[in-house]
């Protein structure tokens, strides 16, 4: 077969989207048919006539953006929302949910992507509420549950401690504990949503090895992702959805990245990130031997040192947890360093301000935007000022001048693209790709010497992910030193001319680019050693 | 050896069934208001509950002649004001601060008004209980007084344990700790939130009312506004016990200790300004407080309407 990549209209993928005659007629060797499903909200098409299929003992991946409409179809069959239109067919047989207990009676488990789990109660109570064993009219059979949940640990090769509290589980494990709640509830259809966004990347080998063991079991598997890699590794059929509708069905098999993604966002994406080489200048970020604290007063950060030069992409390659965050609030001036210096531009900033910091050409991506990036519930227009709104021109003596705050804000909306153009908005509005885009209108617009961004792409979807790869490669360009912080492995080795392995608080390894390869940082991440 | 003329080992065996007495409406109220919170409603009603449960025993014990008329009638009403509560804040979404300073002040508006209207030129007492003893018990010398007790007092006990029993190894008590921790997540396995929240803050609120009616119990008499902040000490009592039956029950100790302190140091005749040992109940409350805010974790959900 003629294959031509990065190309869209490939034979082997159906871009036909809804022909209500090529549907075939319900059948119950089906585990689940969706036929024209259609979700009107106010002023949306959330759903446009899909169709979906799924066999028993398969992966059927749900592909598409941020907004394509993949949650929306979830919750319809999940029987939280009702359809506008359509019908569900679960074995050949039409069904109407009426709630979420309908659909758990058909046989469907959900997997949330924002776990549904209670923090401080077991593992068990967990699994068992609302369909608790009891004795004597209400009092717990806790063991009667336990034993069950073991049991269908053992079945599904899923391990858990069943009397462990949730909140001291690792999140690997509270996806296992998810699940399991499915299955306690004699689930066939296990619809995943964007499972791995909370993952590392050992745990989601680790989910897709379990997803092939339930497939294999016969049990069938939506698989809702933005993530192409994971699509084309895991899945037996692919569906795209784009604003709504079908955009189109692929097969893992010969389906490749490039083509995924056109199909996803409509229009050709550059993964690869396009670069020149570096033209590193003289040393902008100086850290030697920090130490710093975290929260609970153990050491986070371990005496690491590391240099970014101007014009330089520094990237911290790690697992979540290992002294990244805390070593990015000591940065930007939020935590204070318990010993080491940092010098930016030859002076010492160890003990700076963040207000000092800002002045000195700092500037943050950070990776939590709803708490530390963006005041949710102010405007877009006060949002893109947050740290210059006690300066001329967005102010005089203590007096704000909206004019100028309003026209700076619609400048830089319209230059970082941002959407709705409207500034007035409440940042809350905004979708996940708009709101990091006001975050990099703020801190970009600015003259700036250092910029430290923490996960700057974590739950976007392509289209924004590319943009803000650009954004970040382009001040690189600039002469601005970047230090980027990212648990991808993929981002950081796109992006990256320097690399960093940060493990348990300490640098163990720095490369060039050129030197650095999945298998080498995932093998250090992870605390291994690199045989030289 | 004696202490203001009375031999010591009696005069501690009257504080602590003193201390029983007075921490009897504070567990009731701190029990109530654990319903209420523990399902994720915030519950700073719990005085006006307390006033509307002892006006209503007071009213059910003097018309009927009988106090557990009363105290059937305190459940009653306090429930019932505790579903305005409900309403307000469950269904309509209120600000649950908001909704519970609306029913404190409904509360001791409508009890000062009847009471103003129909009693106060003509005050009955209501009925008097009978003392429960507890066989054995009561025959040890000197702190025998302990085991006789009003029936309120035991009741109290009881609901301790069975409130302790209920809340961890029910059915109920795993749901109701599930809605307010996390109510999307009961909602998803089928849990009906809004039922169990309206439940729990009925039943609360019936059993602070039942803590109200305790000083009818105790005094036969009503007079407007005669709780005197203890419902709110019985919700400091259920957050310094960190909103579990047994800490709320021995915060509520620990409070009736210090108020039957005041009490006892106030009979002895010590010299010393009855005023400020008038304060020791709400300065150790104030202190105790503010060292166990921080360290104690509310329900997730608490103050947080549902939505769906």
């Amino acid at each position: 077969m003629e294959t031509r990549p990065g190309t869209t209209h490939e034979s082997h993928i159906d871009v036909s989207g809804f022909r209500p005659d090529s549907v075939p007629a319900p059948d119950p060797a089906y585990a689940l048919q969706a036929r024209g499903m259609t979700k009107r909200f106010p002023g949306i098409l959330a759903n446009d006539h899909i169709d979906l299929d799924l066999k028993p003992g398969e992966v059927h991946a749900l592909l598409g953006e941020n907004g394509a409409g993949k949650s929306t179809l979830m919750n319809l069959l999940y029987g939280l929302y009702k359809p506008t239109e359509g019908q569900i067919y679960i074995a050949g047989k039409p069904v109407t949910f009426n709630g979420p207990n309908d659909a758990i009676a058909s046989g469907i488990g959900m997997v949330h992507q924002h776990f549904m789990l209670i923090p401080p109660l077991t593992v068990t109570e967990n699994i068992m509420l609302g369909g608790e064993p009891t004795v004597l009219g209400g009092i717990l059979d806790r063991e009667a549950a336990a034993r069950h949940i073991r049991q269908l640990s053992d079945e599904y090769g899923l391990e858990v401690d069943p009397t462990a509290k949730v909140q001291d589980l690792a999140v690997g494990s509270q996806q296992r504990v998810e699940i399991l709640k499915a299955f306690y509830r004699k689930a066939d259809i296990l619809i995943l949503d964007e499972p791995t966004a909370v993952l590392t990347p050992q745990e989601a080998k680790d989910l897709f090895v379990i997803m092939r063991k339930l497939a294999a079991g016969g049990k069938a598997i939506v698989f809702i992702t933005h993530k192409l890699k994971e699509v084309l590794a895991v899945a037996d059929r692919i569906t795209v959805l784009r604003l709504g509708k079908v955009a189109g069905t692929a097969d893992p098999k010969t389906a490749t990245e490039a083509e995924l993604a056109s199909l996803m966002v409509g229009r050709t994406v550059l993964l690869q990130v396009d670069k020149k080489p570096a033209t590193p200048g003289k040393v902008t970020l100086q850290v030697d031997n920090l130490v710093v604290l975290d929260n609970r007063k153990h050491t986070a950060v371990d005496g690491l040192s590391l240099e970014v030069r101007a014009g330089e992409i520094f990237g911290i390659a790690g697992i979540d947890g290992n002294g990244q965050a805390e070593l990015v609030e000591v940065l930007t001036g939020l935590r204070k360093a318990s010993s080491g210096t940092i010098k930016l531009d030859g002076k010492d900033v160890t003990h700076a301000t963040t207000n000092n910091l800002i002045d000195n050409g700092l500037a943050h991506v950070p990776e939590d935007r709803h708490k530390y990036g963006l005041v949710l519930t102010y405007a877009v227009s006060d949002n893109t000022v947050l740290n210059t709104y006690d300066e001329a021109p967005f102010a005089r003596g203590i007096i704000r001048n909206d004019k100028s705050i309003l026209d700076f804000a619609r400048k830089v909306v319209a230059r970082f693209d941002v959407r709705p153009t409207r500034v007035e908005v409440q940042a809350r509005n905004l979708s996940g790709g708009n709101q990091q885009k006001v975050i990099l209108a703020r801190e970009l617009s600015r003259d700036i010497r250092l910029l430290v961004a923490a996960q700057p792409t974590r739950g976007l979807d392509v289209g924004s992910i590319e943009f803000v790869h650009k954004q970040i490669v382009a001040e690189r360009d600039e002469g601005v030193a970047v230090l980027l912080v990212s648990a991808e492995l993929d981002e950081v080795l796109a992006l990256s001319d320097t690399i960093g392995v940060i493990y348990k608080g300490k640098l163990v390894a720095v490369m060039p680019r050129a030197e650095a390869t999945r298998d080498k940082l995932g093998l250090l991440m992870t605390g291994g050693t690199v045989p030289t | 050896m004696t202490l203001c003329g009375v031999p010591i080992e009696v005069l501690i065996a009257t504080l602590l069934a003193t201390t029983l007495r007075v921490a009897t409406p504070l567990t009731l109220g701190a029990i109530g208001g654990l319903f209420c919170e523990r399902s994720g409603v915030v519950n700073i009603a719990i005085e006006g509950l307390m006033i509307t449960g002892a006006f209503a025993a007071y009213v059910g014990g003097t018309w009927s002649g009988s106090i557990w008329i009363g105290l059937l009638f305190a459940l009653v009403f306090a429930g019932l004001m505790s579903a305005l509560h409900a309403v307000l804040s469950i269904t309509f979404r209120v600000d649950q601060i908001i909704s519970g300073t609306v029913v404190n002040i409904l509360a001791f508006g409508l009890t000062g008004f009847f009471y103003d209207q129909y009693f106060s030129q003509h005050a009955p007492t209501s009925g008097s209980v009978p003392i429960i003893s507890i066989p054995l018990l009561q025959d040890i010398p000197v702190f025998g007084r302990l085991f006789q007790q009003q029936p309120v007092v035991w009741i109290a006990l009881l609901l301790v344990a069975v409130t302790h029993f209920m809340l961890f190894f029910t059915r109920w008590g795993l749901r109701t700790r599930a809605v307010g921790e996390h109510p999307r997540a009961a909602d998803t396995v089928g849990i009906n939130v809004f039922r169990v929240r309206y439940m729990n803050v009925i039943i609360g609120g019936a059993l602070a009312g039942l803590g109200g009616a305790y000083l009818i119990v105790e005094v036969s008499t009503f007079s407007p506004g005669m709780t005197i902040g203890r419902g709110f000490i019985a919700l400091a009592a259920l957050i310094f016990g960190k909103w579990t039956p047994l800490g709320a029950w021995g915060a509520a100790l620990l409070f009736g200790f210090t108020q039957a302190l005041q009490i006892n140091i106030q009979q002895c005749g010590v010299d010393f300004p009855a005023q400020i040992i008038g304060t020791l109940p709400y300065v150790v409350t104030i202190i105790v407080l503010a060292g166990a805010v921080g360290r104690s974790t509310p329900p997730a959900a608490v103050g947080v309407p549902y939505e769906k």
